[in-house]
């Protein structure tokens, strides 16, 4: 049997960030945190984020979900870490396009591993699962 | 019965989908349709299609016999007394929300309950939840056994004086339970309540005599049973619907209207405001004469079959976990390891298999199962044993898939 379509959207990258998921856990002190769940599916995600002097000093998450949705808070989470909000906006932006099948530079806007969901765009049932991270953070920024 | 011949019937089973044949297990969610009900519907709108109740003119005459003739189609399905108890609604939900609106909220005080399962549907839950908000009521809830059925024990003593509504699915759609709700709807009546049925997975699969289960209301969607989509039925016995008030008020459901007051029509269609849904009834007619003509009881003992087949194929896979009780309705809820049920349907579908993944509207039994999610193959009169198989080698495969990983 052929994997090969699949292979597509379950890159090595995408398992490996499900299996051993980054930033996990919660933020020690003050941060803001956002809930957010998919109520179609039962997907949720819990986001903490340490913002200050307009930077993001540290993202967390909890949640549960499949491995599209978990793997991309994983990544959402390392790519934001350290950046001004304007650029994790600008991610994030450039995250909806690249769900649209969009061409996105995500090495310019150095947004790592996020690059690996790219294949996601193909199964259009699954967007939902990979942008939930990205609209909590959203969420966050803009409260 | 024949299968094979029956699957001519569904123009959309010989679909290839993702390079593979179709193989649709999602009926739980919505049913196929069959060429005839198709044709139903396009007959309908080519040749009759008219407003009801109203015109003089001969379209209008054809209209409404269709209309009226899809009521007694039902009305026989069901084997209720007369056309009266029948109210076509959108649907399941629809049907149990003009109850509780109408009769939970006319009936119901401070005090009083209303008893439900952990297992039901949200729209046989919510509805009920709004009810007991608005009125004061409280609601209490039958425990399940830990194979996911309900003890008639346990029914006698979760009803009470109290107790004004009994509210129980006929069918899990989840854990593919089969309720007793015969012998529940004697308990309810002993003590004075009314009992309220859902029966979107009851209807479509098995024979229901609302007459012989005695039940006071029986809900159920026309999608779910060949039918379009926006048509479903209330069920319910005269004597309560006479004393209801409408829930929806305007044109089609009045008798005389003047500046400060009106009157309503007589039943069923002081129920039914506004232009119905003819062309739905007219299908859902189409899709009862379609069963009929297969047989409910063949329709039955064709989903045992499947059922049992399933449960004894499935299990031969290492890591699965299967959720419910052993004698089940035409539907198999599980998990695979921790493979996330959306992972699994994406990796099923690829090999053209759909199958339904999430929480299926029942976010109370998801926590009394301790999942947030599963995945659940259902079945209809058009599946077969090789669908089974298919499904079975998909699991194989999506445990091959993810193999490494988990």
């Amino acid at each position: 049997m052929s994997f090969n379509n699949l292979d597509t959207l379950y890159r090595q990258v995408i398992m490996d960030h499900y299996k051993n998921p980054r930033n996990k856990g919660s933020v020690e002190g003050d941060a803001l945190t956002v809930d957010m769940n998919n109520p179609t599916c039962g997907d949720r995600i819990q986001l903490q984020l340490q913002v200050d002097d307009g930077i993001v000093r540290d993202a967390k998450f909890t949640g549960e979900g499949c491995s599209i949705s978990m793997s991309s808070a994983s990544m959402m989470t390392q790519a934001i870490k350290g950046k001004k909000l304007d650029d994790a906006l600008k991610m994030s932006k450039a995250f909806s396009e690249m769900m649209l099948g969009e061409d996105v530079d995500t090495e310019e806007l150095e947004m790592g591993d996020v690059e690996a969901l790219q294949g996601v765009s193909q199964f259009p049932a699954r967007i939902k699962c990979a942008t939930l991270a990205w609209k909590a953070m959203e969420k966050g920024v803009q409260e | 019965m024949d299968v094979k011949a029956i699957r001519q019937e569904f123009p959309i089973l010989g679909e290839e989908v993702n390079g593979h044949p179709l193989v649709y297990l999602d009926s739980s969610a919505t049913s196929q349709k069959p060429q005839k009900v198709i044709d139903a519907v396009n007959t309908y709108y080519k040749t009759a299609n008219s407003n009801v109740h109203r015109g003089v003119h001969t379209l209008g005459s054809r209209a409404t016999d269709q209309y009226e003739g899809a009521r007694e189609k039902v009305r026989a399905f069901l084997n209720a007394n007369s056309t009266a108890e029948i109210i076509f609604t959108r649907g399941t939900t629809t049907s149990i929300n003009t109850v509780a609106y109408s009769y939970a909220r006319a009936n119901l005080q401070e005090g009083d309950e209303i008893v439900l399962t952990p297992m039901e549907h949200h729209s046989n839950l919510i509805p009920w939840q709004q009810a007991a908000k608005a009125s004061g009521a409280t609601l209490n809830y039958i425990p399940l056994q830990d194979d996911g059925t309900i003890s008639l024990e346990d029914v006698r003593t979760t009803v009470t004086e109290n107790t004004k509504i009994v509210a129980v699915t006929h069918v899990s759609n989840v854990l593919g339970t089969v309720n007793p709700v015969k012998e529940m709807a004697k308990i309810a009546h002993e003590h004075g309540a009314v009992i309220v049925v859902d029966g979107a997975q009851g209807a479509p699969h098995m024979k229901v005599d609302v007459n012989d289960l005695d039940c006071d209301f029986y809900a159920f969607s026309g999608h779910k049973m060949c039918a379009p989509t926006g048509i479903g039925v209330l069920y319910g016995k005269r004597e309560l619907l006479e004393i209801m008030e409408p829930v929806e008020f305007g044109g089609e459901m009045i008798d005389f209207v003047n500046l400060y007051d009106s009157t309503w029509k007589e039943l069923p269609w002081k129920f039914e405001g506004g232009t119905p849904i003819i062309a739905g009834a007219v299908g859902l007619g189409a899709a009862i004469d379609f069963l009929n003509d297969v047989g409910m009881d063949n329709i039955l003992e064709h989903e045992q079959k499947l059922a049992d087949y399933a449960m004894e194929k499935l299990r031969t896979i290492d890591d699965i976990t299967i959720y419910g009780p052993e004698k089940r309705a035409a539907l198999v809820t599980f998990n695979l390891n921790d493979v996330h049920p959306h992972d699994l349907a994406t990796v099923l579908d690829a090999d053209g298999i759909a199958v339904r993944a999430g929480h299926h509207c029942a976010q109370p039994l998801m926590k009394w199962l301790s999942v947030t999610a599963t995945a659940r193959a259902s079945f209809y009169l058009y599946n077969t044993v090789d669908d089974v198989d298919r499904l079975t080698d998909g699991l194989l495969k999506t445990k091959e898939f993810f193999g490494d990983v988990f």
